[in-house]
């Protein structure tokens, strides 16, 4: 077990080198002069000019530059933002929370929708319960979410005022950010209807990036299950005498959910491109909005140093689910 | 009376090219303590009806017949919480690759134990003393340590002892076995067949062998079903089958050993015995 | 007792077989019929709009859609902020999606199968590094990486195009190295390399024709794909810039206008869901067509 995950590690590096070259390539391969690209500055002297080149390290060769850029990776330096003058590291430890608190609600909610869906359009086959939930699920992965989300927001928010239209809580409401997941930190904070609050202002942004999760979720568990329930053990399963809950939900789900878990790890990278996306849309606070706008603002340093940051949070994550699909899978585990 | 009894069993499939019938009107009668082995090539329906008597077909599956009874009980009117309490307890089945038919994400203690758990209601302790017996009985060496096994990590003659162990957990009174020994090796044939017998014997129960190898009829059985393409052809007791068999089928059968191969060619039964013919000298 | 006829005719075979297959999954058929009329009111679009997509009315400034209070008949769907007919550019905006779906779909396939078929034939170190850099690009959320590309770039619909077609590299690239390596070992290529086939052929000939079912299949659900990704960029300005009439760049436009002008946002979005329906209802059915598992007794 160890063999493998050591196995898993050492693919992990090249990975990685390889995508700091990228992000590392990427304000170079910019059009413009780089050094008024990392500064910010619109107009400068030569002498402003020459200063800030020894000072960036820019007038060294490119392999030196590049090494530099590793060193201060491994250091945690990614560069500072022009537009908040902080570290990229920084900013992106602020508002990363917002972001894992939307995505984990989201991938909940599909899980817990999604799965059922899909045993049930199983169990179910060639019934209009399946035709209904497999109609609906490719529905879901064939919405535009940034216009479902304009259609929730017209409909929920402004057409019934039950829900708001951004941010992550009522404005009346301010309490420290202890944990920087409002749910946590407003049920701490004691204030009374403030949880309720930052309930309300999570649902609508949730459904949104949750919902092409939750389809494929659903199909996937519907063909994994249509495969599970063809097997000889299901056969056997049968034949002791258990209760169809019990053959369906203990012996076909436990095999249906391991393709099932590979796919729901895949998701993370759907959820953090969504979650561009709807954060955009609802003006949440979280690292895919602070991405686009940092593209408009030409806060290049940010963009490079978010991009490094959010393919290591993937890669992890990634490395996550393939221990995990490890220890279900009893086949690989012994 | 009869431990398990079937009149005019038909079963028929809903297809895409119309409903067919695997099982067309086959009877048979099976006592406490005797053997009776169901013989026939692929598709004579065999296994089938013994499925559709354990209620194990799918919902395409359409089962009717005159009589379907065992131990008494009427089995086409129960309603399935009924049927679930008999089937696994009373009247059990193994099948043809055992292997595949152990559930790979869980251990074979496991899937013994819940039998025991569901069926008889023991606690942790008794199920985990009675699962170390059962894999005792079936010649299971290091019976403690294996329970915590998963089935990849065993032998196809170990499953097939895994699924006799279950089969047998409840004490039944009927066990059918479908190709028990067809996807192990020869070796282990015999000696899984020789457990079969065994355990039969010192139990009491009915055991139904369905199989396309005359060997192992010969083997085994009291009695024996001839069937083909869903009809049954022949029956009778064993000695009198190889003997004297009544229907041109069987002797086609019988004859239809590499042994008997006189040319270049093993003939086909195809080749001198129409469908028609088959049927026409079927022996009730 | 009754004995069941069951009817043995020949089975049909080649284009025939394919379409009995997938003319049985209704929802596949309503797809081809929906795309085509798109096809087809793209093709046909100067013909077929009533009004310019970008000449602009100041007489009828955001007016609702013809059934609703105020509006006009001539003006079906209403119009925008600028008196623009949304039907016509909606119609227009067809062109784009399903050019861009197009363009994509035959950059991203073509280059994939190629670097999938290198991977998947000669193996080793090749293969190693190919596959490395695909995991490089994998790393990055696809709408991300579109995204910096297209600021690199620079915004615009080409440079979107290219974008997507890079992201969507990975997938036709393992897809293909996928089947080949599971062909490749099979014993008709082997009796092929016997005969005296050389590389190219082997490859493009003896094992690329065994692989091109899910091949189709990808290529269908990578140009819906396409269209959305291009509709999100252009939704984020990084896309096809106004004026043009893209679908994702109108819903950008339109997003001031969301309380008081429903109709300038939903129909843009319906647009687009209604073309990446038919067409993942079209791949869904050529999935069932070609997998020859699902073929029914």
């Amino acid at each position: 077990m160890l063999r493998f995950i050591f196995g898993r590690l050492a693919v992990l590096i090249p990975t990685f080198i390889g995508v700091s070259i990228i992000a590392f390539s990427f304000i170079r391969l910019l059009p413009g002069d780089p050094v008024m690209l990392m500064s910010g500055e619109r107009v400068m002297s030569p002498e402003r000019h020459a200063q800030i080149m020894t000072d960036l390290g820019l007038d060294r060769p490119i392999y030196i530059q590049y090494f530099d850029y590793l060193v201060n990776l491994l250091h945690g330096d990614f560069g500072s933002s022009i537009v908040t003058k902080r570290a990229v590291l920084t900013d992106f430890m602020q508002l990363f929370p917002a972001t894992i608190e939307l995505s984990l609600c989201a991938i909940i909610l599909a899980v817990a929708l999604g799965v059922p869906a899909g045993v049930l359009a199983a169990v179910k086959r060639g019934t209009w319960l399946d035709q209904t939930l497999m109609g609906t699920a490719l529905v879901g992965y064939s919405m535009p979410i940034f216009w479902w989300g304009l259609l929730l927001v017209i409909f929920f928010s402004g057409y019934l005022g039950w829900t708001p239209v951004s941010g992550r809580i009522s404005l009346m409401y301010f309490f420290p950010q202890v944990t920087g997941f409002m749910l946590i930190d407003s049920l701490i904070s004691g204030q009374a209807g403030a949880f309720k609050s930052a309930v309300t202002y999570l649902i609508l942004p949730t459904i949104v990036l949750a919902t092409i999760p939750l389809a494929v979720i659903a199909r996937q568990t519907r063909s994994a299950m249509l495969e599970v329930l063809g097997e000889d053990y299901v056969r056997t399963a049968r034949s002791k005498g258990l209760s169809p809950f019990r053959v369906i939900g203990v012996h076909a789900l436990r095999n249906a959910l391991i393709p099932v878990i590979t796919t729901i790890g895949l998701q993370v990278g759907v959820l953090l491109a969504g979650a561009i996306l709807t954060e955009t849309i609802f003006s949440w606070p979280g690292i895919g909005k602070w991405m686009v706008d940092s593209v408009f603002k030409r806060d290049y340093q940010v963009v490079q140093g978010g991009l490094m940051l959010i393919a290591a949070v993937i890669m992890i994550v990634n490395l996550i689910v393939d221990v995990l699909y490890g220890f279900i899978n009893p086949r690989i585990r012994h | 009376m009869s431990l398990f009894e079937v009149e005019n069993l038909v079963v028929e499939f809903q297809t895409a090219a119309g409903p067919f019938r695997a099982v067309d009107g086959v009877s048979m009668k099976v006592n406490a303590g005797e053997v009776l082995a169901i013989v026939g090539e692929s598709g004579s329906g065999k296994s089938v009806s013994m499925l559709a008597a354990m209620g194990l077909l799918p919902w395409t599956a359409k089962v009717t017949a005159d009589k379907l009874q065992f131990n008494g009980i009427d089995l086409l009117g129960l309603s399935a919480s009924d049927r679930r309490k008999i089937v696994g307890k009373d009247i059990a089945m193994i099948f043809q690759e055992p292997v595949a038919s152990l559930n790979p994400c869980f251990t074979v203690g496991f899937q013994i134990e819940e039998v025991l758990r569901i069926h008889l209601g023991l606690d942790k302790k008794a199920r985990r003393a009675r699962a170390i017996e059962l894999f005792d009985l079936v010649g299971i060496p290091n019976p403690a340590e294996r329970l915590s096994h998963f089935p990849h990590q065993m032998s196809g003659g170990q499953c097939q002892r895994v699924m006799i162990a279950i089969a047998l957990s409840c004490n039944p009174k009927l066990l059918i076995a479908d190709e028990p020994t067809t996807a192990l090796d020869v070796t282990i044939q015999k000696q899984i067949l020789d457990l079969l017998m065994r355990l039969q014997a010192e139990h009491g129960m009915g055991l139904i062998i369905i199989t396309h190898n005359m060997g192992v009829v010969a083997e085994t059985a009291d009695r024996v079903i001839v069937q083909y393409k869903g009809r049954k052809i022949e029956e009778a007791d064993v000695l009198s089958l190889f003997e004297a068999p009544k229907s041109e089928y069987t002797r086609a059968l019988l004859s239809a050993l590499p042994d008997n191969a006189t040319g270049d060619r093993l003939p086909t039964i195809a080749e001198f015995l129409s469908d028609d013919q088959i049927f026409a000298g079927a022996v009730r | 007792m009754a004995v069941v006829e069951i009817k043995t005719t020949t089975p049909p075979t080649g284009l025939a077989e394919f379409w009995f297959y997938f003319s049985r999954n209704k929802g596949a058929v309503i797809g081809l019929v929906v795309f085509t009329i798109i096809l087809v009111l793209a093709i046909f679009a100067p013909i077929v709009t009533p009004h310019s997509p970008s000449i602009q009315n100041r007489d009828v400034l955001l007016l609702p859609p013809a059934l609703s209070a105020g509006g006009q008949w001539t003006y079906l769907l209403g119009t925008d902020a600028v008196g623009r007919d949304i039907l016509s550019r909606l119609i227009y905006g067809a062109r784009f999606s399903l050019f861009i779906g197009l363009v994509v779909v035959t950059l991203s396939v073509i280059s994939g199968v190629l670097v999938g078929l290198v991977a998947g034939y000669f193996r080793g170190r090749t293969d190693t590094i190919i596959m490395r850099v695909m995991d490089i690009i994998l790393a990055f959320p696809s709408l991300l990486l579109a995204l910096v590309l297209v600021a690199v770039l620079g915004p615009g619909l080409l440079n979107a195009m290219i974008a997507i077609s890079l992201v969507n590299l990975p997938h036709f690239v393992r897809l293909t190295r996928a089947a080949v390596m599971s062909e490749r070992t099979k014993d008709y290529v082997i009796a092929s390399r016997v005969a005296g086939a050389g590389t190219l052929r082997l490859m493009f000939l003896t094992i690329l024709p065994n692989c091109l079912a899910p091949l189709i299949v990808q290529a269908t659900l990578a140009f819906s794909a396409a269209i959305l990704d291009a509709a999100a960029l252009g939704f984020l300005g990084m896309g096809a810039q106004p004026p043009t009439p893209e679908w994702g760049t109108m819903l950008a436009e339109a997003r001031e206008f969301i309380q008081r002008a429903w109709w300038v946002v939903t129909f843009p979005g319906l647009a687009i869901l209604i073309t990446v329906l038919a067409i993942n209802l079209m791949g869904d059915g050529l999935r069932d067509a070609l997998d020859p598992k699902l073929k029914r007794s």
